[in-house]
């Protein structure tokens, strides 16, 4: 691996990657007497494809759902660029610039793709409620910008000819990427995906590999990502985080960690004598 | 400007835009969709950001005589990159887009192209992988910039950057520039287009300026093409009817051509323009009579019941509405009313509310498809043509419409038949020569400038007007010397919406057999409404029922066959449903997806033994080439069915 300092290191592919965004300091997060995560640490950098992986119940989720601030852990620090992170509700996580897309697809089922889109612009707009229902003056003009953006990236996902489709009637692999759209649309700093992959056909998840690749390239965007499909992962991601019954066993590339006796025993099991 | 100052200055493509940005200026030339909005540019804007390429093209080393090669979608920068190459005395060649590499490398390598225009990276990445052998390839350009930061840029340029760099220079190469247009003489080539290739490699066809602009004056006359016309620009560049249509005809009538956002989301663009002229090969009117019908299907009883109840009061005097014949009072009244309540509504939904004149060819299209639109009051009519024509052969005049001729010759075209059915023309569209291929030039025209179509037709006693039966050489004769016309009856198969795709066999045998592709849209919206699952386009084309379903379409085409006693040997005796479309990527249709009958045949040479071999079943592997050039194998075990025959030809077999 490269030589990581303060500042960053160069990523396999000569990509630069820069310093800390976001680092996890000793988090335990508890359910009544259960420990789903227990004194974990790591960081995400800038400009990084982040992966976390792990066997079912590995408390993969519930990490992801710790950094978009949907659960309060009991011990440890949460830092996001550069300052400590107070316990706060996940709309003010969104406004910090930080989106996410869910395991199994959280979108209005009855409004339009260009719908769905829009409300991933709603931490982003400014004019207030009244001015909003009789669309006058300033909420006319920013409506006009935010559908701009969000027309960027629909023509940056491939999806113009179901702009104005139900998310309803969408094929599963569709609607993952409207997701995605979504998640994209409120220009996040950190974009976190739960099990981007799941469920889909080779076709799909080459497509939605090219666009997490081309979201990261284009937008600068860090990328921290849950999947199950190992191949996806190692292909994808900069470095690996590796977790088993809620402890983090292993963190460091991809070739680093496929090495990892730990790694190996987890998930494939040790004999023993 | 009347038209006599068109044909005084326009001797050229960019004489003619120039004269476009002074008389109609301000009128819209071009729009294409883009973020969800329709952005256009008037004449005036397209001729300067026209003369900015070309001036980038300059200053990137451009010489006269060069060839261009542009592949990608139909983009009004596209279209600006063909005539800013021809500003620079260059020759545009227009490649098929969904081409693969090594089909791109023949085409680059043959025009010896030095600089190719691209629409985005896709066929940027196509070019760079034939680069590694064609030395002469020098610059790529490139459109569309998502994707390309991370490229060696050390001879690849966006095109954004080649019209920046044409206006800072402007001082430096508006004197060349206008030397070099005012050098352009009428009999100098005007684009270099490839033919698809139904028969062996493609065939570069060098048209002039000459052929391009006396083509689209005579045509656009026929049809008094105003610059009021809207034309839907989705057809492959590369294609001769795209530079006719929208390149031509365009800038000598000077209408506006708009660019659809992308390729599927072409029908609501469709919807959204209401092109008055339009153009489309006849399986875009069978698909959207397909969709028509299944959605109708699924309404409601009443409207089902209003919508069958118009439709057939149009089927019976919507032709003679149109073609302005005397129909009664009464019905003329039934006629109005349906268009309220269906026709209108109806032609709004397919976006051909404007339209005035429609041309469908390249394959013959269905009676009942033809009349559907024409009982809508639409004025589809058929023409008849090729590359080496510069299109127009023959076309149909207003109220001169029927389904079954191709028309009376065009404008300024002589057609002759010769003593063995194949149609001859000549005319001051028909092309300069094949490039860097004299032999084939002189094979296909004589010294008098008679083409050889490669078709056999004759004339209609009475009307004038052609009919065509079949190609020349695929008309034959079966082992007992009866006539085998294979297109003839794989036309009237393909008429079944169910049947997407049918190959007929039978030349020097006793009897006649056929390949199927079923529609999975016809025939999966009729699994769903009768509870059939399937899992895939194989196990649905095996399932027994539809092999029943399409025995029955099969066995109706042989009644009407056998109508014919000249073709009557023409009947089906035994077919099979393939297990795979057949698909251009394999190499099976050309990429106008017309049907490769000999690579068909060499590649299922097992099916066909066993057609004829009496067996009903047959295991085979086929070798399937994915879209990004991956190969891959079908298995599957088919099922041979047989079909009765009509008539005589039953006791012909069994002799």
């Amino acid at each position: 691996m490269n030589v990581m300092t303060p500042e960053g290191y160069v990523a396999a592919d000569g990509r630069r990657i820069g310093p800390v965004l976001m680092e996890m300091k000793n988090i335990t997060l508890r359910f009544g007497g259960v420990k789903a995560i227990t004194d974990i640490s790591f960081e995400i950098r800038e400009g990084e494809i982040r992966a976390i992986i792990g066997p079912n119940g590995a408390g993969k989720s519930s990490m992801l759902n710790v950094i978009s601030g949907f659960y309060v852990p009991q011990e440890g620090e949460v830092w996001f660029r550069g300052a400590k992170r107070p316990p706060m509700k996940p709309y003010q996580v969104a406004r910090q610039g930080i989106a996410r897309t869910f395991q199994n697809i959280a979108l209005f089922d009855g409004m339009s793709v260009l719908d769905n889109i829009m409300t991933g612009r709603l931490t982003l707009m400014r004019s207030g409620l009244l001015s909003q229902a009789i669309w006058w003056g300033g909420a006319e003009k920013e409506e006009t910008a935010h559908r701009e953006k969000v027309e960027k990236i629909i023509d940056f996902l491939e999806i113009q000819n179901i702009r104005k489709t139900p998310v309803g009637r969408l094929p599963y692999g569709l609607k993952k990427r409207v997701e995605l759209a979504r998640a994209l649309a409120a220009e996040p700093k950190l974009l976190l995906l739960d099990e981007p992959m799941a469920g889909m056909n080779v076709e799909e998840k080459e497509d939605m590999c090219r666009f997490i690749l081309d979201v990261n390239d284009e937008f600068g965007t860090t990328i921290a990502l849950i999947e199950h499909d190992m191949g996806v992962v190692m292909d994808l991601s900069d470095r690996v985080v590796v977790m088993d019954y809620g402890k983090k066993i292993g963190d460091g590339t991809p070739d680093e960690v496929r090495s990892n006796p730990d790694v190996i025993n987890a998930y494939l099991g040790v004999a023993h004598e | 400007m009347n038209e006599s100052d068109a044909a005084a200055e326009g001797r050229s493509i960019p004489a003619l835009m120039a004269l476009n940005a002074r008389r109609h200026a301000s009128r819209p030339a071009y729009r294409e969709k883009e973020f969800g909005i329709w952005q256009s540019w008037t004449w005036a804007e397209a001729h300067e950001e026209t003369r900015a390429l070309a001036m980038g093209f300059l200053a990137l080393g451009l010489n006269p005589g060069d060839h261009v090669a542009i592949v990608g979608r139909n983009r009004p920068a596209l279209y600006w990159s063909m005539v800013a190459a021809q500003m620079c005395g260059a020759v545009p060649v227009p490649l098929y887009q969904d081409a693969v590499a090594e089909e791109m490398d023949y085409v680059l390598d043959h025009a010896g192209a030095r600089f190719v225009v691209c629409g985005d990276q896709e066929q940027v990445d196509k070019v760079i992988d034939v680069q590694e052998r064609l030395k002469h390839i020098e610059q790529v350009i490139y459109v569309d910039k998502r994707g390309m930061r991370k490229y060696d840029h050390s001879r690849l340029n966006a095109l954004e950057d080649v019209l920046a760099e044409g206006r800072a220079a402007h001082n430096r190469f508006e004197a060349e520039l206008a030397a070099r247009i005012g050098r352009i003489g009428y009999d100098d080539t005007c684009v270099m287009l490839y033919t698809s290739g139904t028969t062996g490699k493609p065939k570069g066809v060098v048209l002039s300026n000459r052929n391009i602009i006396e083509t689209a004056k005579n045509s656009a006359a026929f049809d008094h093409l105003s610059q009021r016309e809207e034309v839907l620009a989705y057809l492959p560049m590369a294609w001769v009817g795209d530079f006719i249509f929208s390149i031509g005809q365009a800038m000598w009538a000077g209408f506006c051509v708009n660019c659809p956002e992308s390729a599927v989301t072409m029908m609501t663009d469709l919807r959204e323009i209401g092109p008055t002229y339009f153009f489309a090969p006849p399986r875009v009117f069978e698909g959207q009579l397909t969709q028509v019908m299944i959605r109708m299907e699924d309404a409601g009883r009443f409207k089902r019941w209003l919508f069958h109840r118009y439709m057939a009061v149009a089927r019976r005097v919507g032709p003679a509405i149109l073609d302005g014949n005397p129909v009664g009072l009464g019905d003329r009244l039934s006629y109005a009313l349906g268009d309220l309540f269906i026709y209108g509504p109806l032609k709004n939904t397919l976006g051909f509310s404007r339209i005035r004149v429609g041309y469908t060819a390249g394959e013959a299209i269905g009676p009942e498809i033809f009349d559907f639109y024409r009982a809508l009051g639409i004025n589809l009519k058929q023409l008849y043509g090729q590359t080496e024509a510069s299109v127009f052969i023959t076309q149909q005049p207003d109220g001169q419409v029927r389904s079954d001729t191709v028309g009376v010759p065009s404008p300024g075209v002589e057609v002759r038949i010769a003593d063995t059915g194949e149609v001859f023309y000549r005319s001051p569209g028909t092309f300069v020569s094949y490039y860097k291929n004299e032999a084939s030039t002189a094979s296909t025209k004589d010294a008098e400038g008679w083409v050889a179509t490669g078709d056999a037709g004759f004339f209609e006693e009475g009307t004038g007007h052609l009919r065509i039966i079949d190609r020349a050489k695929d008309v034959g004769k079966m082992a007992d010397g009866r006539l085998f016309a294979p297109k003839y009856v794989e036309n009237k198969l393909k008429f079944y919406p169910n049947i997407l795709e049918a190959v007929v066999f039978g030349a020097g045998r006793s009897f006649c057999t056929a390949f199927v592709n079923i529609d999975l849209n016809a025939v999966g919206n009729w699994a769903e409404r009768n509870n059939i699952a399937y899992s895939s386009y194989q196990e649905l084309a095996a399932h027994p029922e539809v092999y029943q379903t399409i025995r029955g379409h099969v066995e109706e085409v042989n009644r009407s066959v056998a109508e014919d006693p000249m073709l009557s040997g023409c009947q089906i005796h035994r077919f099979l449903i393939l297990h795979k479309e057949l698909d251009a990527d394999d190499g099976e249709l050309t990429r106008t997806r017309k049907v490769r009958r000999n690579i068909i045949a060499e590649k299922y040479a097992d099916l066909i033994d066993a057609l004829y071999a009496g067996k009903d079943r047959i295991y085979t592997e086929t070798e399937v080439t994915y879209e990004d050039g991956r190969k891959g194998a079908i298995k599957a075990t088919l099922t041979i069915a047989d079909a009765a025959v009509a008539g005589g030809a039953e006791r012909m077999a069994a002799e």
